[in-house]
């Protein structure tokens, strides 16, 4: 029941930081080159959506 | 294409408004309150039910999730049904979104009062109302998707995504810190103990600060300070990637509040390194919305409604450039457990979180009431005497924080502490009163804000009924070929939530595996015993005053703390503790190691009359502790949850807990007798003594060993 010391220690611990940093490394590259990449005419429709409709 | 007609629901927004107004005066007044008692210790009352410990956590709670709770929901309701062109998918899931909220509040406040608490920072709630909090949550998540895939229009706009991380991160953190064992129906033990507690609690409360005051108020800033400004935000491209590096990287700061206490070291160096990262998705979000402002910079000066955003997002940037500073260890050692953490808050609850209310109050009351602003005036006054409260509020306490701090770690040419605590909180004194002053005219403002409000909705007419109408969406979405996979994402409600939660929960995990399972994290130390019966009781009794709002119990490795209260706090110590009390601010001294330091008469005079053993102590008096009987009912119940959690009472033991109990009960009277001190040993002051007596004392058990070896 307890959550402690179920293991010593955990074998190639390392990897974890290594691969989450990488996953989101690839993320937030990708991100950026697709908001690089955007069409500006749809990220201009988009940003409008708040003050494009005067029926509000 | 057909146009559909649909009807806005403004009605639940009108009542989450006045909800948000009335719960900011009261969360506001019970400050106001707790920051006259450090000034005037009379204003306790001599009452359980007034005493600091319970008003400062009422304070929090009402503040956090009673005024900017509600501002959050009142928001959220209006903007997402114009974002999405639809009405709320459900005015049923509405009504007991907004109910069970206000009870929540209710059963909150009432619950602090009396003194039922789970001792865990802004988490203090006992395990009815968290799971009734979920139910809530879960109600408000069901009617929000539900109008999600009801929308009338494809794209989910940015502020949309920041409310839904906030519901699924703030669904997790909730969850996973509230897990605990009840022993009865208003009392409960953290699963977790110590180090484990500390890092799941801090993991918490870091959170509700990214996930409650600020993810859903960043997507409030995205949709009415373009509303205000009546412009596009200046960036949706910054918009985006503000999004995703804000959910992702706040998460993982967290142990930033445990620099240099017994944590173990990687997870302190992973909350700063996040922690300094953390400045360049918030100066992207607060440059983003100042310079939505940019070439229109006049408008301000005409529009009490933009101050009052302009304030707040600045406010922002400079709470969220302090945050990192602040989560340097050499910057930490100086303003950790002082009151520069308070000014830092109090900089972003104040400043983001209350005025960017008020200006969405000030823009939603006249348009839901068809009518303009009772008096520009009288808001223009609330700007200035609100900005003024800020100012004097937060200066004294960076200035007081910095100076407290300096004294504490003051040493003489001979080597010896220049200060004793005391000189350091007596020197306070002028400060916490143009503290509470600043506090003061924070609110004035806000009374006459509702003043305003009040009657700008008398004047108006309440627009119950309001049309719209908007093409359907087509059934199915033809992508054309140069689509792109985010915007797959911004299609896509669900997928955005899930990929939000992935987000957030693998800085959680990284963080809490190796700390739950590597015992090289948290080495054992075999002096250390479980609490025995009384002490067990007396801390509750700690646990239920609230002592953990103004005593810290970590002892940092700092020469100056060594010093003052001896051997620095291991991890080891804690093993134990369910929950957790190391607390996050020294009004009063650290206890870690109070145990022996004083005799049990000391205690007993001290709870009755602090200023008997240390005069101009500011703490206030616990005299019903010395009439009050100590419920035992409960002990069986305590020590059989204890041995679940872990904590190894040997087998049997609850049926001969209570021997154990009157025994050392008549020990600490018979003590106390010998000091002249007459009381039975059934009162509670006795168990408490037989807490503060033990603390910190395994450690020393443990250093004697060694020397007899």
């Amino acid at each position: 029941m307890k959550f402690i010391n179920y293991l010593e220690s955990i074998t190639g611990i390392g990897i974890y930081p290594l691969v989450s940093l990488m996953i989101f490394f690839m993320f937030f590259a990708l991100v950026t080159l697709y908001v690089i990449k955007a069409d500006k005419s749809y990220i201009n429709k988009v940003k409008n959506i708040p003050v494009s409709n005067e029926l509000q | 294409m057909e146009l559909e007609k649909f009807r806005y629901d403004n009605k639940i927004v009108k009542m989450f408004a006045y909800a948000t107004i009335l719960w900011s005066l009261v969360g506001m007044l019970a400050g106001l309150l707790a920051a006259l008692q450090l000034v005037l210790p009379a204003l306790n009352f001599d009452l359980p039910y007034t005493s600091f410990g319970r008003v400062r956590p009422i304070h929090t709670n009402a503040i956090i999730f009673a005024f900017v709770g509600n501002g959050i929901f009142m928001g959220v309701y209006y903007s997402m049904q114009r974002l999405l062109k639809a009405r709320m998918f459900s005015d049923m899931l509405s009504k007991i979104h907004f109910w069970g909220w206000q009870l929540i509040i209710v059963l909150a406040a009432l619950t602090l009062v009396l003194g039922y608490t789970t001792g865990k920072e802004y988490a203090e709630l006992e395990w009815p109302i968290d799971i009734l909090i979920t139910l809530v949550w879960v109600v408000f998540g069901w009617n929000m998707f539900g109008t999600i895939l009801r929308r009338r229009e494809r794209h989910l706009y940015v502020a949309i995504w920041f409310y839904i991380a906030t519901f699924v991160t703030v669904a997790m953190l909730h969850i996973v810190n509230s897990i605990e064992i009840p022993v009865s129906l208003t009392k409960s033990y953290s699963w977790y103990a110590g180090v484990q507690d500390a890092l799941v609690q801090w993991w918490y409360g870091h959170n509700a600060v990214a996930f409650f005051l600020t993810t859903p108020y960043l997507g409030l800033m995205y949709y009415f300070l373009p509303k205000a400004a009546n412009r596009p935000v200046f960036s949706y491209r910054l918009s985006i990637i503000h999004f995703w590096a804000l959910i992702f990287i706040y998460i993982w700061a967290g142990p930033h509040h445990l620099l240099y206490t017994a944590t173990p070291d990687w997870a302190q160096s992973l909350g700063v390194v996040f922690s300094i990262m953390l400045l360049a998705p918030s100066w992207g979000g607060m440059i983003n919305g100042l310079l939505t402002l940019r070439g229109a910079w006049d408008r301000v000066r005409d529009s009490v409604v933009l101050k009052f955003l302009v304030v707040a997002v600045t406010a922002y940037g400079m709470a969220t450039f302090e945050g990192p500073m602040l989560s340097l260890k050499n910057v930490n050692a100086i303003s950790h457990f002082t009151d520069w953490t308070i000014a830092h808050v109090h900089v972003g609850a104040l400043g983001w979180n209350g005025f960017l209310t008020f200006g969405i109050l000030y823009w939603l009351i006249p348009r839901l009431f068809q009518t303009k602003l009772y008096s520009d005036k009288l808001a223009n006054m609330h700007f200035w005497i609100g900005t003024l409260g800020i100012v004097v509020y937060a200066v004294p306490l960076y200035w007081a924080g910095f100076m407290q701090s300096s004294m504490w770690k003051d040493f003489t040419p001979e080597g010896q502490l220049k200060w004793q605590f005391m000189d350091t909180v007596t020197k306070m004194m002028p400060f916490y009163i143009a503290r509470a002053i600043g506090g003061t005219l924070y609110l004035i403002g806000a009374i006459v804000m509702t003043y305003n409000l009040i009657k700008t909705v008398k004047i108006g007419n309440f627009l119950e009924v309001e049309e719209a109408e908007a093409p359907a969406l087509s059934g199915e979405y033809h992508s054309h070929s140069k689509d792109h996979w985010h915007r797959w994402i911004e299609r896509k409600p669900v997928q955005l939530m899930v990929l939000s939660l992935i987000v957030v929960a693998i800085g959680g995990i990284i963080e809490f595996v190796p700390a739950f399972l590597v015992k090289s994290n948290i080495p054992t130390i075999s002096s250390v015993k479980p609490y025995t019966p009384l002490e067990l009781e007396g801390r509750d009794i700690y646990v239920r005053e609230g002592c953990y709002v103004c005593h810290s119990q970590m002892i940092r490795p700092f020469r100056s703390e060594t010093a003052r209260y001896g051997e620095y706090s291991k991890a080891g110590e804690f093993v134990y503790d369910h929950p957790f009390q190391w607390g996050s601010k020294r009004t009063g001294p650290d206890l870690a190691r109070i145990g022996g330091k004083y005799p049990d008469s000391w205690h007993y005079n001290h709870m009755l009359d602090p200023t008997s053993m240390s005069p101009n102590s500011i703490m206030p008096p616990y005299s019903w502790l010395l009439d009050d009987d100590l419920n035992t009912s409960l002990l069986r119940g305590k020590i059989k949850a204890m041995k679940t959690l872990g904590v190894p009472y040997p087998e049997g033991y609850e049926d001969k807990a209570i021997d154990d109990l009157n025994k050392q009960a008549e020990e600490i009277t018979t003590n106390l007798k010998k000091d002249g001190i007459e009381t039975a040993s059934s009162k509670e002051i006795i168990a408490l003594i037989a807490y503060l007596q033990r603390m910190g004392k395994d450690i020393k058990a443990e250093n004697k060993e060694v020397a007899n070896k």
